[in-house]
């Protein structure tokens, strides 16, 4: 499309229908220590995924 | 829902709920403005009318039909399903991390420090042993269902307490295998006590390591001092630069406060990254009362305009190939966590707590000291299961402000603590937090929708 590009896809609702597995860091949103704050954070099943390619 | 703006000549649409990101062109970016939560399938003509002039009537229905495509595909407008359909998983969840405050103490004194000197305003005391094993037992007990477990050696400063740091980790790892559990360690440090010894082990066991610098010699200098009142820039640097390298230049952090001394942080981030150091994370400062030093809504433009410097200098350094990661610019599309996460938010007192030398449990090491927040004691094998329950229920669809908010699924609804501390009210975000969060949001996402535009 020329003027309107996507640069991800709807990726929140297929988390919806998947469900969460809890693996991943937990959040802390202030960011005062070492965990991630959601926006940073990184799914653990995609981290899995992508290392097994 | 949907949140558009544009920055440095590239315009953004976020689909909210669907977490679609578009790179738009203006005559897209303005037909938006008429359209409130759905696209027709054919455009309504006082919409041709009134971009007339601007465009021609070829690129307008292009454009819309573009935007009509993307509403039949449930990419823009989309509903927000989230709430039914996940729902009802956003309750209890076993406990898998946890904040061991090992040395509530510390050798330097800095002038904005919230644990107040090292202490968190209690007596200084360092963890024992005994209470460090019991901190990872109850870990371990309380987990339930999770393999993946995060301890935080956290402070004061927990280089004073290093001996029971090792002796803690070599304890977790002793229970791995039993226990089918992955510890991942992290330590936060101020450096001066650092070693060759202290390094080897933190870069062997810890995933993460965090190291405290506020950039500039004199920034730093200023707030960041030793007890006796002495800089304390020119003794970490050489220590931070070795374990970095020692370390591959992984996995770490140089973590930065900034104050209303230095409102032009990025000159400060800057300096860090030429110091070496790639990944960087400088926050605001967060104080109780409004000191000459905290950051308040006066100084909001200035903040916000120095984000945006700050984003136009990564875009530009990125574009010629530089590995610089600014923490809240660093948001990974391709990677992003489920809706469930998102919705959680912050996990304190739920999924974290954080636990004191003497054992006392809460929710997070914001919480340290506060005795309505006290959860329990390890040492007492006590553990108020009803204030568990009442934080895991704290999720976005409970704070109205956020429930309504473009940035909810990557903000989560804020800090629960500062909600608590600032506010008032645990469901009520600071506004003044929410506009800095707002615009680091759109920073990182026109820095992937700027970086995507280049790869194509
Ligand atoms: S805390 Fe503020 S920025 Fe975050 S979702 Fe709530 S209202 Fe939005």
């Amino acid at each position: 499309m020329a003027h309107l590009k996507i640069v991800n896809g709807s990726d929140l609702i297929r988390c919806t229908a998947e469900g969460g597995c809890g693996e991943c860091q937990v959040s802390c949103q202030s960011a005062v220590k070492t965990s991630s704050a959601v926006a940073n954070q990184k799914c653990e099943n995609k981290a899995e995924k992508s290392k097994a390619e | 829902m949907i949140h558009k703006y544009k920055l440095n000549g590239y315009g953004v649409v976020l689909d909210v709920c669907s977490g679609a990101v578009y790179c738009v062109d203006d005559v897209t970016y303005d037909i938006l403005d008429y359209l409130e939560d759905s696209v027709e399938e054919n455009i309504d003509k006082s919409i041709i009318e009134r971009l007339n002039g601007k465009y021609s009537d070829r690129e307008i229905r292009e454009a819309y039909d573009e935007l009509y495509s993307a509403f039949k595909g449930g990419l823009i407008f989309s509903k927000d399903r989230c709430k039914d359909e996940v729902g009802s998983e956003l309750l209890n969840s076993p406990i898998k991390a946890m904040c061991i405050n090992i040395s509530h103490d510390c050798n330097m004194s800095c002038e904005y420090c919230f644990a107040s000197k090292g202490d968190f305003g209690c007596t200084r005391e360092l963890m024992t042993f005994d209470t460090a094993k019991k901190c990872i037992d109850f870990l371990v007990v309380n987990s339930q269902g999770r393999r993946n477990l995060e301890v935080e050696f956290f402070g004061g400063e927990p280089l004073m307490a290093f001996d029971t740091v090792k002796k803690t980790v070599e304890y977790a790892r002793g229970l791995e295998e039993k226990y089918n559990k992955n510890f991942r360690f992290t330590i936060t440090t101020n450096g001066i006590l650092l070693d060759d010894d202290k390094i080897n082990f933190i870069n062997k066991e810890m995933s993460t390591v965090v190291l405290s610098l506020d950039g500039r010699k004199e920034i730093n200098d200023k707030m960041r001092k030793t007890l006796g009142d002495q800089g304390t820039y020119d003794r970490i640097i050489p220590k931070f630069k070795r374990l970095v390298e020692l370390r591959g230049g992984e996995n770490y952090y140089i973590r930065g406060t900034f104050t209303k001394n230095n409102l032009d942080f990025s000159e400060d981030i800057l300096h860090i990254y030429n110091l070496g150091f790639n990944k960087i994370s400088v926050e605001p400062v967060v104080g109780e009362e409004y000191t000459d030093y905290t950051i308040d809504k006066d100084d909001l433009g200035d903040v916000l305009r120095e984000y945006e410097k700050l984003l136009k200098i990564v875009y530009d350094m990125k574009k010629r190939g530089s590995n610089i990661d600014f923490y809240r610019f660093n948001i990974d599309l391709k990677r992003s966590p489920c809706a469930i996460k998102r919705l959680k938010g912050c996990s304190c007192g739920n999924e974290f707590i954080a636990v004191v030398p003497n054992g006392d449990i809460f929710p997070c090491h914001q919480f340290v000291g506060e005795e309505k927040f006290t959860m329990g004691n390890v040492n007492a094998g006590t553990f108020n299961g009803e204030l568990k329950k009442a934080f895991s229920e704290m999720n976005m669809y409970k704070k109205s402000k956020c429930s309504e908010c473009w940035a909810r699924m990557f903000c989560g609804g804020g800090c629960n603590a500062n909600n608590v501390h600032y506010t008032g009210d645990i469901k009520k975000p600071y506004s003044l937090l929410c506009e800095i969060e707002k615009k680091r949001i759109e920073c990182a996402l026109m820095l992937n929708v700027a970086l995507s535009e280049q790869r194509t």
